[in-house]
């Protein structure tokens, strides 16, 4: 007992240790295993003191960002898949705004073919941008159009070019955003419909805009969500709020592509669980019937008689 | 092993004609274990499956895929 638990915190130390060794910028060589140890309690006592010494009411909320109000997402009930409608709505927003600036590099268009979209939908999607592929047998790359199996085209060729025309802010990459940003979901749909004049006193330098739901307050993009931005092919309404809505659900799915299949292998493997346990409890009562049932008496002996 | 006292209750009938049937010869035994086995998983597969998509009536992909074909 006592050697797992000293081994548990080697462990442990050893893993402090090395996020410390990670965290400096200096490239050091690896530490012996004594050295180790002592840097090890060394960072855990100045995180100890940092700790305490922290303020813990914090309400600056311009500084950190305005909590994102919680809001009742469907797909985030226990048993709800995505709403595969918003799905394409939330693409075609995606596709039609936010792909303007924004890269979504993790998904590829073979990843929307029975999400979204049919696969002739995909596919004529995706033949109307240009990929570079090669070398081909005299070994040049050569421009083709695109396949299934290519992954979403982004706005910038680089980060230097997408820093270079957003004015210094560099647009961030929207496959994992909602899992990304503290309050997920929450966040996306509040910072996209949060845009609003600053407060009096507060200076906003020019560039950039007002939005409470962002760190700072002070953020590079500027509002893109207008009522009837796009036109919905199924006759939805393109609100403000709808649209950030729709193109939240989109990136949830972005983050999640898994999330439907996820929850309705928990439903299963959560129902054979329930009727193991029901079994078990059972055979187990069943088994121990004869010994619960039992009367066990002890009779000591007599003390003989001298 | 059939106990003296109760073998003429319907139970114990049903019990023995289960044991002569399946667990009497290996083979048969092992081809029903294997069978039922998957009996059970298609039969709960299916079940669940047709919970699930009754759960989530017109949200997933194969409830308005019709509308893009």
């Amino acid at each position: 007992m006592f050697r797992l638990s000293a081994q548990t915190t080697r462990q442990a130390v050893q893993r402090i240790a090395v996020q410390a060794r990670y965290q400096s910028t200096q490239a050091s060589a690896p530490l012996k295993a004594k050295n180790t140890a002592m840097v090890a309690a060394g960072v855990a006592t100045a995180g100890a003191i940092a700790y305490l010494t922290m303020e813990t009411v914090d309400a600056n909320m311009l500084a950190d960002g305005l909590h994102a109000p919680v809001l009742p997402w469907d797909h985030k009930k226990p048993l709800a898949t995505f709403d595969h409608a918003a799905v394409r709505r939330g693409y075609q927003v995606y596709k039609e705004v936010c792909a303007a600036c924004h890269s979504l590099d993790r998904i590829a268009w073979r990843n929307l073919v029975g999400v979204s979209h049919t696969e002739n939908e995909v596919k004529a999607m995706a033949e109307e941008n240009e990929y570079t592929d090669g070398p081909n047998d005299v070994g040049d790359m050569f421009q083709r159009p695109g396949k299934l199996s290519d992954y979403m085209p982004r706005p910038y060729a680089n980060e230097e070019q997408a820093r270079a025309g957003n004015a210094g802010a560099l647009p961030p990459d929207l496959s994992l955003m909602i899992k990304a940003r503290h309050g997920g979901a929450d966040y996306v749909y509040s910072l996209l419909t949060g845009y609003q004049d600053p407060p009096a006193g507060i200076e906003i330098r020019e560039g950039l805009n007002f939005n409470p739901y962002f760190p700072g307050g002070a953020i590079g993009m500027a509002r893109v969500l207008y009522d009837g931005l796009v036109e919905y092919e199924d006759g939805t309404p393109a609100t403000t709020s709808q649209m950030a809505k729709d193109v939240t659900v989109f990136l949830s799915w972005a983050a999640e592509p898994e999330m439907d299949d996820r929850k309705k292998m928990g439903m299963k493997a959560v129902t054979m669980l329930a009727i193991l346990t029901g079994l078990s409890v059972y055979l187990k009562r069943h088994k121990w019937a004869s010994m619960k049932t039992r009367k066990i008496l002890y009779n000591p002996p007599t003390p003989k008689k001298h | 092993m059939p106990v003296k006292s109760s073998n003429n209750t319907t139970a114990n009938r049903f019990a023995r004609a289960g044991y002569n049937t399946i667990v009497k010869r290996n083979s048969v035994f092992l081809t029903t274990i294997f069978v039922s086995a998957f009996a059970m998983e298609m039969a709960f597969d299916s079940i669940s499956d047709r919970i699930w998509d009754n759960i989530n009536k017109g949200r997933q992909w194969k409830d308005i895929a019709h509308k893009y074909e």
